[in-house]
Parts: C-alpha cells; structure tokens; sequence
C-alpha cells in the first residue's frame, strides 16, 4: 500500500442522496461505528430536484475514505458517493461575527481591517452589527483574532460546501464512475432528472 | 371483513379502489408477496393488525412464539430453508427492541426479513407515550433499510419497497415501524404493486466482462488455485454454477461455515471447512496456493486469522454481489463484480478443463494428518464419555445427511459444522456472523416451517439452550416436529476452552448448572430422554427419528474437550494447532 494510501488528510465526501428522514443518522453512524469524527457535515437539497447533497470532511487516509464511501453508496437511499482532497476541490465556509457598533464606530482601524479580510456589514444597528466573511479555515479564524480585542460578542461560523474542480455535473460524474466501478449508473442516470417517473416515494 | 371484499382484495392492483384499513393493506401485501407464514407476538401498539389477522387465518398461518427474540430467530430459519423472505411481528416498545439481536444476526448473516412493529399514535411519538421506543434509529444499524408509515396511505409502497430491498442483492433485515394511527385510518386502497427498482438503489452490479477474462487467465496459469466459498453461493442459487465452476476447473474447494452444504460433504472437489476450527489442509494451504478465488465470501477474521499474514503470496479473485467487500479485508488482484448465478457461468465457460491431481493430493494428506490426530479420535472415542463428535457421527449415518441440521453457538457448533454430512443444499442453519447463542432453538422452528417436508435436527449446547428454552411452548403449541439434541457438557465449553488454553484454566464463570432438560421438555409435553451412555446412543437417536411429533435427546458429553484444530487468535491461518 502507498503512503498516500496510509498517510491521514483531510477529505471531501460528496454523497448524493434521496430526501428521506434518517438517512443523515443512517450516513452518519458509517463513520460513528469507526469511531471517526465527522469534522465539517453540511446538507442540503442539489441542483437535481429531490436530490440532497451532504459535504462531510474527514481527516483520514484514503484506504479508510475509500471503504467508507463503499459502505455510503451500500445504503438504500444513497445515489452516489465521491471522496477528494482538499486539492481536488474548491470550498468555503461562511462566518458571521457580532461586534458592538460603539466600538466599531470609535475606532476606525476596525473597518480596515474588516476591508482587509474581504468582510461584508450584513446587519447594521445601534448596539451591534453583523458582519460575514467567507474563506478557508485560517481566513475565518483569522478574522476572530482580529475581532477578539473590539469584544467580539458572537461568532458562528458553516461547515465546508465544496465544488468539485473536475466535475461537469453529477450527470456526467456518474458516467465516468460507471467506466471504474460497477454500477447500473448510466441506466439509473436516465431517471435522474425525472423524478416521479420510477418507483420512488 | 366480509369474503366478498376480500375476493376484490387479493387482486393486485384492483381497478376501483377501496375503502380499507392500513391493518388490511399491509396483510394484502403480505399475500401477494407470497407470505404464509409469519413469526410474532401481540403487543397494544400492534393490535389493530391482530385484529385485521383474526380475517386472514386461512391465508396467512400466523405462530405466536413466547418471546419477540424467539419469533424473529424462527423468521430467519424460515428463510435460510425456505429462501423465501421471513416475516415477523412484534409490538412497540419492548417488542421491538427484543428484535434488535435478531436483526444484527441477520444483517450480518444476510439474511432476508421484513419485521413490522406497532408503534404508538403519531400524535404521541416523542412524548415518552406508553412503551415507545425510538425504533428506527435504534435499529438502523442493524437492519439494510428502516423506516417509519405514520399514514395509511403509504402502507403499499412501503411494503413493496420492504420486500425488494430485503430478498434483492445482498438480502438484510428490513423493519417497517407502523403507528397505530396508520393501521387503524380507512384510505382508498387501490391494489398493490410489487417493487422491482428503486432509483438509489443498485441491488448488484453490472458484470464486467473484462474482468471475467482477467479472472480466467489468472485461473488458466495457476498451478495451486484454492477456491473459498460462502453463502453468497446458497443465497443466489448458483450451487449448480458453482459446481459446474469447480468440476471444469478442477480446483480444490473450501466452506466458510454459512456455505456449508453448497455441494455435498463427500464431493471429492470438497476439501473441508475454512476458519479458526475449520479443517487442517484449507487453513494451512491458503498460505501455498498461487491462486485464491473467494466466491460469495468476505473473508471474516474467524475465517483469515491474521490479516497481514493471509495468503500473501497469492493472487485474490473475488466474485462478489456487494462492491464494498471487495478490498475490505484483502486486497483483491481481480474483483469479479456480481451476481455469482451470473458470473459463474461466464468464467466457466473460459477456463480450462484441468485436473490439479498433485494439489488435491496435498489436501488429502493433509486431511490424513488430521484424521490421524484429531479426528479418529473425536468419532471413535475410547473414553467411558462421549464426545460429540461422534453423536454427530451417528446421526449422519440415520440422516443420511439429509436432515437440515441448526446450531447454536459454541464447542458443538464447531463440531456440528466439522462433522455434519450435508446432502443438500439450504440444511445448515446456524449463527454465523454474529455469533448468537440461543440462536438454535427458535431457528429450528422456523426452519422446519420453510421445509416441513425435511427433518430438521437442532443442535444446541446446555448454555445457549438455556437463552431461548421458552420457545418449547412455540413447539408444544404449533405441535412442529423438531428434534432437539442437547451437547451437555456441564460447561460453556467454549469459553471454558479458551479459558485452558490461553487463562491458565482459570475457569471464569464457565461452569453452568442446568434444570432437568427431559422434564422440562415433558413439562411442554414434548417426549425426551438423557442418555450417558454410548451403547443407547444409536437406539436413542433411532428413536428421537423414528418419534412422530417433537423429541429433546439430551446427550451428556466429556467434560472437558476441546475443539481442534484450532487457530488462535492473532495467529497465521498456517499456525494452526492440532492440539
């Protein structure tokens, strides 16, 4: 086995899925069972109408990512699973940050430094305001060290959505997957945008 | 209901729809499935479904079992004999979650159910109601696909969808929790329809033919090619492919304990049992041969021992339905994606026709060998007390091994699975995976419900009989026959094995005492004996056959025997011990 096969990083999980109740408990406890914690989890419905995409970020090696998608794509509802580094892909998480307007409004160096970080006002008021910011990781965190001193008063921050850099689409992802893997991908592809047309519920 | 509505019913997809409740559409479900006979146990959240079955008695032959663990272990017996899906009932609360053992036996094992709990109202769900459990998340880890009807309008689909998913691809356990609102509420039922695609979901995968070539010319140029097989053979009906497969290609053949019976004991192809108490030659030779195909297997630690130490000079062919056992525990040269009904014929078709006289032959030695240390002498004891090997001996020779032979778990099972004569396919039910003691008993009587035309033997050891000995009043009250053979050794023998050999025989909590199984068995109104000595072994054993009706032979073994061959844990499967 290579070491790029052992060595842990971190990993992009694409799994798209039916909208059914209990599936995230029935994705989520693949990983539990492992004792492997789910770093970043993100869901929401994709541009196929009643297909849901998860974005879950693991740190981990391949060889374990690998057998992990194998027991996703396994579950009933699941349609298909992709795993990438974080080279393949190109992602962003969302934070917003509250600070008191009183201090914003006094000192100055905060707005340019807010300028700086590519932060945009979302909310302005007379007690507080709200910004948000998107980046990486150290971008976000790096704003709360900046913010900390000017009483940062709440801060909350999205897990990780993530494009995938070669993908042309789900579509045509399945095609490629069906040319390495086994699968009824191209004859289930038919249905994909279909909807009612096949036994679903 | 009246017989006229019923009539309208059992039509699949009648015309006009009508009025009828949940409690009906699912018992109309399970007719046109196929269903005749299922395992449960009322319960209020389930009585409205009891209800409707008081109607359904001619068509579906409900068995009330005594305990919900009990009936789904019988589901699982039916299936393993019949083939055909178990079904089982069980109420909310308690009910379900006596399931939960049953259910990660049969996920594990692959065995096709569909449960249906009761639930309590939908109103109620989440209130701590009266014996509510949250059922679906409890059970879904152990079951292929769960889910909730909390209207009575789903009833059909969930129900189609429950059976395709359960006896598609690899089989699994699926659980339908329905809430006593939805069995209850009237809706224009309007027929049912089977489920044959769901768009997620790919019950097997396409055969690709390039590996199928691959697959054939590594098999062509192979001097020591080792076949392993599994249930996945029983499972897709391809015991006729597989043999076709092994006799063409000439290529010496080895069981995991669910693949027993997949071609008859005594096939000359047939060289014994993989695993830690499994024969001599196929664990010590699947660290010689050049070539190990794995068909319908997934190569279990019981079965590999020592990963980083198995078969590592061999190139690995796995045929497989299920692509995530495919690299999960070893690493494949060529994986055969498929159905094996489907890809056995393919590679049939490529190979050539071979004789690996010289390897057989190393097989054969090796079987001398353990003849020689092991097992001459466990069927032909010289001791005062009897092994049990050597009942298992016996019983052979008046089964002819036609019987359907069920295990518990432990020293016996072992010894059952070694030493049983299998004639027939779908004859060895046992707990493979999950290792469930109390397993046997219930799984008898179901297995004798899937095959009522076959002799079924349980093979139980005084402990695990001790975990489900209520389902007696399953027998006594359904009036099955089934013949139950107690292994008493006065221990649980196999801990108590482990114990000796590697806890300096500080013999932990393994002495157990047992109730006087002959009276408790009369207490049942099932006729019984204890014997203790060999010379009533045979007549006994002739008698339990002969017995029309029911019959627990208890058989008092050594004490203190153990199982061998052996590999120990952490050990190469080449490192296993004689003694």
């Amino acid at each position: 086995m290579s070491n790029q096969d052992t060595e842990k990083q971190e990993f992009n999980i694409t799994v798209y899925t039916e909208n059914q109740i209990g599936l995230l408990n029935r994705i989520a406890i693949i990983f539990t069972r492992r004792k492997i914690n789910i770093d970043s989890l993100n869901t929401s419905p994709s541009e196929i109408e009643s297909i849901h995409r998860f974005n879950i970020v693991i740190t981990e090696s391949e060889d374990v990512v690998r057998k992990l998608t194998r027991q996703i794509e396994k579950q009933v509802e699941v349609l298909k699973v992709y795993y990438h580094t974080n080279a393949d892909v190109i992602w962003q998480e969302l934070a917003l940050y509250k600070v008191s307007t009183d201090v914003i409004a006094e000192k100055v160096s905060v707005e340019r430094l807010l300028r700086e970080n590519g932060a945009r006002v979302v909310v302005l008021r007379k007690d507080y305001t709200v910004f948000e910011t998107t980046g990486h990781r150290e971008e976000t965190d790096n704003l709360i060290a900046i913010l900390q001193p000017y009483g940062l008063i709440e801060f909350v921050r999205s897990a990780r959505v993530a494009i995938i850099k070669d993908s042309e689409g789900f579509n045509s992802k399945l095609r490629e997957f069906e040319r390495l893997e086994p699968g009824e991908d191209v004859i289930e592809n038919e249905y994909l945008n279909k909807g009612q047309k096949v036994f679903s519920m | 209901m009246e017989v006229a509505q019923q009539e309208v019913l059992t039509t699949p997809a009648a015309k006009e729809a009508v009025e009828v409740s949940g409690s009906v559409a699912l018992l109309e479900a399970l007719i046109t499935e196929g269903v005749d006979t299922i395992f449960g146990y009322p319960g209020g959240a389930i009585m409205p479904i009891y209800d409707a079955l008081y109607d359904y008695k001619e068509k579906l032959n409900h068995i009330l079992v005594r305990h919900e663990q009990g009936g789904i272990h019988a589901g699982q017996g039916y299936a393993r004999t019949s083939g055909k899906v178990g079904v089982v009932f069980a109420t909310s609360g308690p009910g379900a979650t006596n399931l939960v053992t049953g259910l990660a036996d049969a996920q594990i094992d692959s065995t096709p159910l569909v449960c249906i709990t009761g639930q309590v109202f939908a109103h109620l769900l989440g209130t701590d109601a009266f014996q509510e459990t949250d059922v679906i998340n409890i059970t879904t880890p152990v079951t292929k696909w769960n889910y909730q009807v909390t209207d009575a309008n789903e009833i059909p689909e969930v129900i189609a969808k429950a059976f395709y998913i359960a006896k598609s691809g690899r089989p699994g356990p699926v659980l339908i929790d329905i809430t006593k609102n939805a069995q209850i509420q009237k809706f224009d039922y309007k027929g049912y329809v089977k489920c044959n695609h769901i768009r997620s979901y790919r019950p097997k995968p396409i055969v690709r033919h390039q590996y199928i070539e691959e697959a054939a010319a590594l098999i062509n140029q192979a001097k020591k090619p080792f076949v392993l097989w599994g249930q996945g053979v029983i499972l897709g009906s391809a015991e006729q492919e597989f043999k076709a497969f092994i006799e063409k290609s000439g290529i010496p053949s080895a069981w995991t304990i669910l693949g027993a019976g997949a071609i008859p004991t005594d096939h000359p192809l047939n060289v014994g049992m993989l695993g830690m108490h499994g024969n001599y030659g196929p664990n010590v030779l699947t660290n010689d041969c050049d070539v190990l195909i794995a068909i319908g297997m997934r190569f279990d630690d019981r079965v590999t021992g020592r990963l980083d130490k198995y078969a590592k000079q061999a190139q690995v062919i796995h045929l497989d339905i299920d692509p995530a056992e495919i690299d999960k525990n070893v690493k494949t040269t060529v994986p055969v994606w498929g159905d094996c009904k489907e890809t056995l014929p393919l590679l049939t078709t490529l190979v050539d026709k071979k004789e690996h006289t010289e390897w057989l032959k190393l097989f054969n030695e090796y079987t001398q060998k353990e003849v020689d240390a092991v097992i001459h002498t466990e069927l032909n004891p010289t001791s005062e007390e009897m092994t049990m090997g050597e009942v298992i001996k016996q019983l052979n020779e008046l089964t002819n091994g036609d019987a359907v032979i069920v295990t518990d778990v432990g020293q016996h099972q072992m010894v059952a699975c070694r030493y049983a004569q299998f004639n027939k396919t779908r004859s060895n039910v046992t707990s493979g995976g999950l290792g469930t003691m109390g397993f046997a008993l219930p799984a008898a009587i179901g297995a004798k419900f899937g095959a009522l035309e076959r002799d079924v033997v349980a093979i139980i050891g005084d402990g695990g009989f001790q975990m489900t000995l209520q389902e007696l009043g399953t027998i006594m009250q359904t009036g099955i026959d089934v013949k139950i053979i107690i292994l008493n050794n006065r221990f649980l023998g196999m801990v108590r094995q482990w114990q000796e050999l590697f806890n300096e025989r500080r013999y932990s909590f393994v002495d157990i005492q047992s109730p006087d199984f002959v009276a408790l068995a009369a207490a049942y109104r099932i006729a019984g004996k204890c014997i203790n000595n060999r010379e009533e072994l045979v007549p006994t054993l002739k008698e339990m056959m002969a017995h029309k009706g029911s019959y627990l032979l208890e058989v008092m073994v050594t004490k203190e025997n153990n199982v061998f061959p052996m590999v120990p844990q952490g050990c190469s499967v080449s490192e296993i011990r004689l003694k």
